[in-house]
């Protein structure tokens, strides 16, 4: 009986391990991730996942004329700093924020409405000599309300 | 020998490749960069931007939300009228889980619309017709009475009220997706996004059709009906989601006859606000006749998610 009940547990603990990975990413991507926005007004869609050092996300957006937008991306996976790319069509790079200290946010306008993609790598940390840590990045998108 | 024949090839295949680089740059260098050159089809555009797409980890398809899919219908400079909103009272019409998702975007971009436009008491009836599509849903407190009392108290200020439906908009689909109900975050999505194309295709005033911005808009909607399908496509073992993407296929349909040509993307970044203006522009062959087409296959397409 107590065999069960421990196998029952362990069972109902595996199972509730990437949920709970995913609430905790909702929960970040809410209230440290959104407040990066500010004063821009989140769009409302939500973007998170859970990566491991040295992966990436691509995201695909349609970007309007005369709007302005900031791109936010935020990471809790220890030291790693996360890389976030803008590509066009053409695969040109319109942004790296490796040029800017890793910055975190990106503020932009259009001339003309693009669909872009945006590569998001987290990187491994430069002390990091243990297994490859994992965390939550959000990518959110905020506009300025005309 | 052999080595020294495979030496041979490889210098000549190298030397190929810096001929061709030399004069394709020297074409490239040669417009100058007064006038813009028009020669990429937004449809190779959105092919290339979707080739090796399955490197990555993770693949997000990001719709505009109904949040800024009222707002870009706003800014384009769109008269309000509440005629065209989907009635509060067909709320109680949809009892599929497919129709109050659809009806969950189609309320909320309304309720955007509205807030937009400072129309309170709509902007809560709004908030109450949403509420309970997300409550047939089973999304836990996406919209609770707190919310409500929220939006009542705030009437008066319109950022905290788009911070409120942001919020609940957040919330329902972040329920959505943490529980593998995907495939009704995406239809809610579509909704939202089918309800701004038919707010705008109505507001048209169809006696200025050229430099309008709203038209504009509605041509800008084929970039984002390419990321549409793309994540409909993700989902289409779901029986209604394979419903919903033979509708959006009825629309590409018709986007496909408006060619849109795009110049290269430039940037240049204002060292005072720090904010990077992508610079390009963009033409069209947009005529009465295909804006005639499209918002009636808009329309019908509308008509049957409300009913």
């Amino acid at each position: 009986m107590k065999r069960s009940l421990f196998v029952f547990i362990i069972v109902a603990l595996f199972f509730s391990l990437p949920q709970s990975g995913k609430s905790q990413c909702k929960g970040y991507a809410k209230k440290i991730c959104k407040a990066e926005l500010s004063p821009f007004t989140h769009d409302g869609n939500y973007h998170a996942a859970i990566l491991t050092e040295g992966e990436e996300a691509e995201l695909y957006k349609t970007f309007y004329s005369d709007q302005e937008y900031r791109i936010a991306i935020c990471g809790a996976i220890g030291q790693s700093n996360v890389e976030f790319k803008i590509v066009d069509a053409h695969r040109n790079e319109l942004y790296n924020n490796r040029n800017d200290d890793y910055t975190n946010v990106w503020d932009f306008k259009l001339d003309s409405s693009q669909q872009l993609k945006l590569v998001v790598k987290v990187l491994k940390a430069e002390d990091e000599t243990e297994e490859p840590q994992s965390g939550c990045v959000a990518i959110m998108f905020g506009f300025k309300v005309k | 020998m052999a080595n020294n024949f495979y030496r041979f090839k490889f210098a000549m295949a190298f030397m190929l490749i810096i001929i061709s680089a030399l004069v394709i740059g020297c074409k490239s260098g040669g417009k100058g960069d007064k006038e813009p050159v028009f020669d990429v089809d937004m449809e190779e555009i959105d092919e290339a931007l979707f080739d090796n797409i399955n490197q990555a980890k993770q693949i997000f398809y990001s719709m505009p939300s109904p949040l800024e899919t009222a707002m870009l219908v706003r800014s384009a400079g769109a008269p309000y009228n509440e005629d065209l909103l989907n009635p509060t009272d067909n709320a109680g019409n949809y009892t599929t889980n497919c129709s109050m998702a659809l009806n969950l975007g189609i309320y909320t971009c309304d309720l955007s619309f509205a807030s937009l436009y400072d129309q309170t008491q709509t902007s809560i009836s709004y908030m109450s017709a949403a509420k309970k599509m997300a409550d047939g849903l089973g999304i836990l407190d996406a919209i609770s009475e707190e919310t409500l009392e929220r939006l009542e108290e705030n009437v008066n200020n319109r950022e905290m009220i788009m911070d409120i439906v942001s919020e609940t908009f957040m919330n329902s689909s972040s329920y959505l997706q943490e529980n593998d109900r995907q495939a009704l975050s995406s239809i809610m999505l579509v909704g939202g996004w089918v309800e701004g194309l038919y707010l705008a295709t109505k507001l048209v005033d169809e006696d200025s059709f050229e430099g309008n911005k709203l038209v504009t808009r509605i041509i800008d909607q084929k970039l984002s009906l390419n990321i549409v399908m793309k994540m409909l496509e993700d989902q289409k073992s779901n029986p209604d989601v394979a419903t919903i993407l033979t509708d959006m296929n009825q629309l590409k349909a018709i986007y496909e006859k408006i060619s849109v040509t795009t110049s290269k993307i430039t940037t240049s970044k204002d060292e005072e606000t720090q904010v990077t203006t992508l610079k390009s522009e963009t033409r069209n062959n947009f005529t009465p006749e295909l804006f005639a087409e499209l918002s009636a296959k808009v329309e019908s397409l509308r008509e049957s998610y409300i009913l």
